[in-house]
């Protein structure tokens, strides 16, 4: 069991109910980081428990009973980008980022959704379509023109912080690998104390398998080995932009493939804080999914960075790291804090001889998933993350460290230093160690 | 505003059947003063349910005032269709319910000409997730919300554009009779205690509840039987839908949305004075204990305040029936005409409901007018109020929408709750001044959501004191209000900056301990906390308690904390 899973009992209270309990004290004002920079967006306390006061009681379709009434009149809530921080700040326990998220789902209601919006939620179709022309897609989306077009014809920002896509998904080049060595047919799988389940989620996929082979890697240095079952996109992206039934659908497909192996004890784990946390939370809360399958995998699933602390606690982890002489500014991205696990990922670093890890303690880089990818709201996305983009550059490191994806490129994008998981800043100490001995391998055999 | 000699018809009682007449009379070309003691709709027509009836709740057992709440209904949708919400309305049958009242309500609404389709159990619970699932059958009916203080504006703006007026804070104190007619009529300013005197052709009390008192200045026996009814107000919309239970009506069994609240009511006890209506810890538990056989969760929803109004409900003097319950007494109206008990120019109108309150107008000015002979007909069911758009019914969202398209953000907001801009307050005190923080918030809602005034009442007592200000420098005189002899004026010297500071913290006290009154007999769980919180704003923050009016200020109320412990 995490540490969220103990306190979860406390704060069961259905997104718009908890609109009941504000006491208006403004705390969710003083944290909201995209109040701090721009006029546009109202607010937690306003779009949230108040706004939700002017919205009627209940999900319904445009004109009915009575009068034909826009589904939610405030549109400002638009602006909101979800980072959560309000509701982890909110004495009260009023779900604000929940709420504000089921209002701009409500905005979308009964309108056809941008096609934008759309396509920032099909993480699966660009991420096959990308890498399958990836040569191609990564020259047009470094091409300034093409980019302005881009925005022109969708909205994406032509500055936004796109990453490569891999020349080979994770996924094929795992089936591929696991067709070769004769397993997941014949040998008799690990057990759940022996094996881990793999969440690589869309980033991993798509973007960045190194982050996915650096996990594998660290996981069986430590004794696990690694299952990777059918998945598709965790569905976040569909939540953020209001999109619930596609994301329900998502949601099921996973549960179908994963439930069995939850139910069996084995544990989920994924490199994405933001996939595990919609795995974790999000299916039940905002996608109101209350069935067996849903809860067991919710219930099993762990942030990598947990697991290995976890397994650290327990005197399991192995230990034996290799010096990394190096400053490495981290940023706790928005999502991790909605995990409610602390910062594993600097506790980690602790047991790194040499390493200078540093809480860059900023609360938001911007991003926010898509947030910082739409026209409207880049320049907002960058203003929130100015003062951690100056912080970096001023730390005069070459690496930078941090859990969420987007982050990571929306970092990289503003800062020009390359910016990494932390599991590849573990894997790069096991390696060091490795040298120091002589028993370097390469990664990934 | 001077109180004018002679009027055609003195119409005493500001409630909806008040603007009514006034409205009615004035269209038919007899000019008239109205007058109320307080402001508009601070009676019964100020502290009611906010059901647009559908008739649906008396088909059971008063099919006359069924039928005329049903027309009614749709003439008011019709004229005025700004203060009226389309909600819709149900009435379900809970396990409680009995069967034989369910099976012929259908049939029952047929025979009222109320408008009545079943429903499937499982959509509505689909559409109003809050109800009772247990529920075995739903009906619909086109009951609505009416908000009143709007309509009442309305109402008094038409007639005002026809030649007559309407003057708040004017007691009705004293009658004189002679030869069998009201020869005069004394009326005291509540705000400056100065008392004039009208001479009326004609007059017609709509005071409600209080008739009985205003009928005895004429030394006319009005029987009245006061019914108190207390009423939950829920922190925001628990359904989208008016929700009553498919029996024969009784306590806590209908919740109404109503602007950004839900309200739960109502029970029925009969008072004697009009003016006692104290909220008993027993009437808010029979409430809830009844309203949760409709919402089963009802106990883990806010409860803002609770109040209560009084229905002037009236019994004729030959069906008196001693130790009867008081809902078992005609909801419908009477109106009496006094030439019988030797007054030939003054006729009370009686009993009624907001839904009706048009129709009793109605009547009431036939009879005035074939008194006067008066022939022009009645046209109050013609035309939309002033200031209302057709067709265009209020609906939930449209200030948080308005706000937005003025570009919303809460920079402006005076009350955040209620989203009332500082534009919005300032607009009512250019119209309304002297009034007093409450009539603020009769016209603006300033005050009514979850903080209950705490962060917007020192706003709007600052608003007040900048306003004074502005005045004696523009003018070199002491604004309205506050010219020698008023009560604010002692001790100050007029036009001072120490006098309008006076004014504002006399206005912020006398408001705080108006909303106090209504949150403490519900403060539990977050509305107790948000009280605590109040309290720390203006005790600990502002420091109220050295504030010169300050003496009967009483947030902390030790029994309300003590019974949520
Ligand atoms: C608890 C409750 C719930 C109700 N719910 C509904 C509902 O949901 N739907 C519905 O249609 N009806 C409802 N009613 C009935 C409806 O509210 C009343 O019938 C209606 O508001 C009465 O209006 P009125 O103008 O006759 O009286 P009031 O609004 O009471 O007006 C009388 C006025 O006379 C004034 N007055 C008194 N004495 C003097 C004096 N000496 N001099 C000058 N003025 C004086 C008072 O200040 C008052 O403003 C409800 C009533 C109650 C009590
Ligand atoms: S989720 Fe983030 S951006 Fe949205 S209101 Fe909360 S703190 Fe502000
Ligand atoms: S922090 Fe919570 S209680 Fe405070 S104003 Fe915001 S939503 Fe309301």
């Amino acid at each position: 069991m995490s540490i969220a899973d103990i306190v979860r009992e406390a704060t069961e209270l259905p997104v718009s109910r908890s609109a009941d309990e504000c006491l208006k004290c403004n705390v969710c004002n003083t944290v909201c980081p995209v109040l701090r920079v721009t006029d546009k967006f109202p607010g937690p306390k306003y779009s949230g428990p108040q706004g939700q006061r002017f919205r009627l009681a209940h999900l319904q379709p445009i004109g009915g009973p009575g009068s034909a009434n826009p589904p939610s009149p405030d549109a400002s809530v638009d602006y909101c980008s979800g980072c959560g921080w309000c509701t982890t700040a909110c004495p009260a326990g009023v779900k604000i980022a929940e709420m504000n998220n089921q209002a701009r789902a409500r905005l979308r209601e009964g309108t056809r959704p941008k096609l934008r919006d759309w396509g920032l939620g099909q993480t699966d179709l660009t991420g096959t379509l990308g890498v399958a022309f990836s040569p191609i897609a990564n020259v047009a989306m470094r091409n300034r023109p093409l980019r302005r077009a881009m925005e022109l014809a969708i909205g994406v920002h032509h500055k936004a912080p796109v990453p490569p896509f891999a020349k080979r998904t994770f996924h094929a080049t795992w089936k591929r690998r696991q067709a070769k060595a004769g397993t997941g047919s014949g040998k008799a799988q690990p057990g759940p104390d022996k094996a881990i389940v793999y969440f690589h989620g869309c980033s991993a996929n798509y973007y960045e398998p190194h982050v996915a082979e650096a996990a594998v890697w660290v996981l069986r240095r430590n004794g696990f080995e690694t299952i990777v079952p059918d998945q598709v996109c965790c569905g976040l992206p569909l939540i953020s932009n209001g999109l619930y039934e596609d994301a329900r659908a998502h949601a099921c497909k996973n549960a179908k493939s994963l439930a069995r192996y939850a139910k069996a004890g084995y544990r989920i784990i994924g490199t994405s804080t933001s996939c595990t946390h919609t795995i974790k939370a999000e299916y039940e809360e905002m996608l109101d999914m209350r069935d067996e399958d849903t809860r067991a995998i919710s219930a099993a699933t762990w942030d990598i960075m947990e697991f290995l602390l976890d397994l650290h606690e327990q005197g399991r982890l192995d230990t034996g790291f290799g010096r990394l002489d190096e400053d490495l500014p981290y940023h706790a991205p928005c999502q991790l804090r909605s995990h409610g696990i602390g910062l594993p990922a600097l506790d980690l670093f602790a047991l790194i001889p040499g390493l200078r890890a540093r809480d860059m303690d900023h609360d938001c880089c911007g991003i926010a998933g898509t947030y910082g990818l739409k026209r409207e709201k880049y320049d907002i996305a960058m203003a929130v993350g100015r003062p951690l983009f100056d912080k970096i550059t001023a730390s005069g490191a070459t690496v930078a460290a941090c859990d969420s994806e987007t982050c990571r490129w929306q970092i990289e994008a503003a800062t020009g230093v390359r910016t990494r998981h932390p599991i590849e800043i573990l894997a790069e100490s096991y390696r060091a160690m490795d040298r120091a001995r002589g028993t370097a391998e390469p990664p990934g055999a | 505003m001077a109180v004018p000699h002679t009027v055609d018809v003195l119409v005493i009682g500001g409630g909806a059947t008040g603007a009514g007449v006034l409205r009615d009379l004035a269209r038919r070309g007899m000019t008239s003063l109205l007058v109320d003691r307080e402001d508009f709709a601070t009676g019964t027509s100020g502290r009611y349910h906010g059901l647009l009836h559908s008739g649906g709740r008396y088909v059971g057992k008063d099919k006359v005032a069924a039928r005329e709440c049903i027309e009614e209904n749709r003439v008011l949708r019709r004229i005025a269709p700004a203060s009226i919400e389309d909600t819709g309305g149900y009435f379900v049958a809970t396990p409680d319910d009995p069967d034989d009242y369910v099976e012929a309500f259908a049939d029952n609404c047929n025979q009222s000409g109320v408008d009545c389709d079943e429903v499937r159990v499982a959509d509505l619970l689909a559409r109003e997730p809050a109800i009772n699932p247990g529920i075995r059958r739903a009906f619909r009916v086109p009951d609505g919300s009416i908000e009143p203080w709007g309509l009442i504006e309305a109402m008094v703006a038409d007639a005002r554009a026809r030649g007559s007026d309407a003057l708040t804070y004017h007691k009705v104190i004293g009658m004189e009779v002679a030869g069998g007619r009201i020869e005069t009529v004394t009326v005291r300013d509540e705000r400056t205690g100065s008392v004039s005197r009208v001479w009326p052709k004609f007059v017609v009390s709509a005071a409600g509840a209080w008739a009985g008192q205003i009928a005895a200045l004429a030394n006319v026996k009005v029987e009245m039987t006061p019914g108190k009814g207390t009423m939950l107000v829920y922190n925001y919309r628990v359904t989208d839908a008016v929700i009553n239970r498919c029996h024969r009506s009784s306590d806590g069994d209908i919740m109404v949305p109503i602007h950004s609240v839900s309200i739960l009511g109502t029970t029925d006890i009969k008072v004697p004075d009009p003016d006692d209506y104290d909220i008993t810890r027993a009437e808010i538990r029979r409430l809830v204990d009844e309203g949760e056989k409709l919402f089963p969760s009802l106990r883990e929803m806010r409860i803002l305040r609770a109040y209560a109004g009084v229905r002037p409900l009236y019994q004729a003097p030959a069906d008196t029936v001693a130790g009867a319950g008081n809902r078992s007494i005609s909801r419908a109206h009477a109106i009496l005409d006094h030439a019988d008990q030797g007054v030939d120019n003054f006729v009370s109108i009686v009993g009624g409901k907001m839904t009706t309150h048009r129709l009793m107008a109605e009547q009431t000015v036939d009879a005035v007018a074939q008194k006067l002979g008066n022939t022009t007909a009645c046209t109050t069911a013609d035309e939309v109020l002033p200031g209302m758009e057709p067709g265009h019914h209020y609906w939930v969202g449209h200030r948080l929408a308005d706000h937005e398209a003025e570009g919303g953000g809460d920079a402006d907001l005076l009350c955040e709750c209620e989203l009332v801009t500082r534009r919005m307050a300032e607009a009512y005190l250019d119209t309304h001044w002297p009034c007093s923080i409450d009539d603020v918030r009769r016209g603006t809602r300033v005050g009514m959501g979850p903080c209950q005034g705490a962060f917007c009442t020192f706003r709007v007592a600052g608003l007040v004191a900048e306003r004074l200000d502005a005045h004696t420098k523009a003018t070199g005189r002491p604004a309205p209000g506050t010219e020698p002899g008023t009560p604010e004026e002692v001790g100050h010297a007029p036009g001072s900056g120490s006098l309008h500071a006076a004014i504002a913290d006399r206005a912020l006290t006398a408001f705080m301990r108006e909303r106090a009154k209504g949150v403490r007999p519900i403060a539990s769980g977050r509305q107790l906390q948000e009280l605590m919180m109040t309290n720390l704003v203006f005790v600990d923050v502002l420091g109220v308690e050295s504030l010169s009016t300050a003496s009967a200020l009483v947030f902390e109320d030790e029994e309300a904390v003590d019974a949520a412990r």
